[in-house]
């Protein structure tokens, strides 16, 4: 079993997974499709909790959105970066996985490149902002996750994103 | 009148297939793919003769495939059965070349089938120019296992092809791909093998995890590809016959990806992302010692060596777009080949050494073209919502790729095409698929 599934199975034991947010696939280090017949339950915690990934998620935001083959930082992504920041630095049990994402609208390579950049984006940001870096990873998705399916500019501004995941554990 | 006909050699082989070089001999009969072929030429293949009653299935499937093989190029269009005249009841009784064109067949294939008690398949063909009224090359015979027998059809069928039109045969091959299923947002993607007309699929991978963009090593017995089994896309190597995989050199977590073997086999090339910044490397196999190519802060990915191994074709953004560069093997300063509107990605040099195929992404389409090795001569081959991804048949005139659909219920396929932009056409598989790679001529 490799590290990130451990990951997973730990945090469902203790019910403060992010791992199943309906929102997000691809999520964690299980490479995005379950096994057939591999059903995980994990708590989503309480948004209501400030000190719960389920309020990281919905409350602070856990995604940023990039504009066309950019991996620019918005002043609106440093304003939910910043809180990301703050969150992490009060909660040093947790650590981070942030997914990079590309639309459909390229190369499968090159896509990968992309949502590498849009990942390590905002990783130095975080970096910056005092999270520790032995806290912080980075894996690209590129255009193999899309969260929306429609193949037009609604959907595909929703697709170019960056996603900050929870995980328990105070370095990766 | 009867036909001079050569002796046909024999041969016996305790595995594999064996085959006797024809003479080679051009007759008037030919083609010539580079200019695009607009008339198919038509020619006759009447059901191979049964030596003996089991061999009899076969016969019909060997004529089948052979037909279906040269057909499915466009090149050649096929004189129904029915329409036949002559009727061949001996392999080696003399052609009646007048019956044969009174139904305007240009080419003859005949050939006949005989299974071994051993459950060996013997089969023999022989190809005819009508219109001249000679034959074209020599006679020839295939052997092998019976449960091969598709393969010594494609083999028939390679051979006829190359003597009509004077370039490798590409039949006798397969394709390794992603076979996928699944919704969009949820795509379950597995490596699967198959003969390059869709037939005997195999399935390398499960579907737990991602995997990418599958290529050949240069002798087709390993595929490098892309697994996100570990969380993270990484490069993994896996040996066809006995379907185990490893993983390439561990590169202290980085994300690997757009593996290449070198045209010896000894080398991969692939692209490594570090704090963002993806570059090219090489690493010798069984070295452990990766060799950073490119050094430049943009994005360098997507290396294919050329065929003589002496240079490198790739993309990179570095002029603010996604462009076509190559460099020397080694390294050093890449010269940028693309210059048209739009950008340009995935390239992969011809085995011929003549041609880069690359994707190219203008106003909103994609779509698979070619170029010359120093970037004149572009053509686009093909335009749709989403082309991608060039693989090069073994002879390097015919180019597979994936076409996926928009929306949705958007799903991937794979389309192969000539090099004139003729012949566009879909691959049957089961089910959505993608990222194919073309073996090289099976030996």
């Amino acid at each position: 079993m490799n590290k990130l599934s451990m990951i997973l199975l730990l945090t469902g034991a203790l019910g403060v997974s992010a791992c199943n947010n309906p929102d997000r696939f691809g999520a964690g280090g299980d490479g995005g499709a379950g096994a057939p017949g591999g059903i995980t339950a994990a708590s989503l915690g309480d948004p209501n909790d400030p000190n719960s990934p389920a309020y990281f998620n919905q409350t602070i935001g856990d995604t940023v959105r990039f504009a066309v083959d950019q991996s620019i930082l918005t002043p609106e992504s440093q304003n939910v970066l910043a809180g990301q920041a703050q969150w992490m630095n009060q909660h040093a049990q947790y650590s981070a996985v942030i997914e990079g994402h590309a639309d459909e609208q390229g190369t499968r390579e090159y896509n990968i490149a992309l949502g590498a950049r849009r990942a390590s984006a905002v990783q130095e940001f975080l970096i910056a902002q005092g999270v520790s870096p032995a806290r912080l990873r980075t894996v690209s998705y590129g255009k193999e996750r899309p969260l929306a399916i429609c193949s037009d500019e609604t959907c595909y501004a929703q697709n170019r994103r960056a996603v900050t995941v929870i995980t328990v554990g105070g370095g990766v | 009148m009867p036909v001079m006909l050569r002796t046909l050699c024999l041969a016996l082989a305790a595995i594999g297939f064996t085959a006797i070089p024809a003479l080679a001999q051009d007759g008037p009969l030919r083609i010539v793919i580079e200019e695009g072929v607009i008339e198919p030429l038509p020619f006759a293949a009447p059901t191979f003769i049964a030596e003996n009653p089991s061999a009899a299935e076969f016969a019909d499937q060997v004529t089948r495939v052979v037909a279906a093989d040269l057909a499915g190029t466009g090149l050649f269009r096929e004189i129904p059965q029915s329409a036949h005249i002559a009727r061949v009841s001996n392999f080696d009784a003399p052609v009646s070349y007048a019956d044969w064109k009174a139904i305007n067949a240009q080419a003859l294939v005949t050939g006949s089938v005989a299974l071994g008690s051993d459950g060996r398949l013997n089969v023999k063909f022989r190809l005819f120019d009508v219109f001249s009224g000679q034959p074209m090359g020599d006679g020839l015979q295939f052997g092998g296992g019976s449960a091969n027998w598709r393969r010594i059809a494609h083999k028939v069928a390679d051979q006829v092809y190359a003597r009509i039109t004077g370039e490798g045969g590409y039949f006798d091959s397969r394709v390794v791909f992603v076979s996928e299923s699944g919704p969009k947002d949820q795509r379950l993607k597995r490596l699967a093998i198959m003969d390059y007309d869709g037939a005997n699929v195999q399935y390398l991978t499960d579907s737990s995890a991602i995997v990418l963009a599958p290529r050949f090593s240069p002798d087709g017995s390993r595929v490098l590809y892309t697994s996100y089994e570990t969380g993270f896309p990484r490069i993994k190597m896996l040996d066809i016959a006995s379907v185990t995989s490893q993983g390439l050199a561990d590169l202290s977590g980085n994300m690997t990806f757009a593996p290449r073997f070198s045209p010896d086999g000894g080398t991969v090339i692939y692209s490594v992302e570090q704090g963002g910044n993806t570059d090219l490397y090489a690493l010798a196999l069984g070295s452990n010692q990766p060799v950073r190519l490119t050094t430049a802060p943009s994005i360098e990915t997507a290396p294919s060596f050329s065929p003589d191994g002496s240079r490198v074709v790739f993309e990179s953004d570095r002029s603010g777009t996604q462009q076509l560069y190559v460099m020397p093997v080694g390294g050093g300063e890449p010269t940028r080949i693309s210059f048209g509107e739009g950008r340009y990605g995935t390239p992969v040099w011809s085995p011929r050494g003549d041609l880069i195929a690359f994707t190219k992404q203008n106003a909103g389409r994609f779509h698979i073209g070619v170029m010359r090795a120093d970037g004149s001569e572009e053509r686009l081959l093909t335009a749709s919502f989403l082309d991608e991804g060039p693989t090069w048949a073994p002879n390097g005139r015919v180019i597979m790729f994936t076409r996926e659909s928009a929306g949705a219920g958007g799903s991937a396929q794979l389309y192969s095409v000539d090099i004139s932009g003729r012949n566009l056409r879909a691959v049957p598989t089961e089910g959505a698929a993608s990222d194919p790679a073309w073996s090289p001529l099976l030996p």
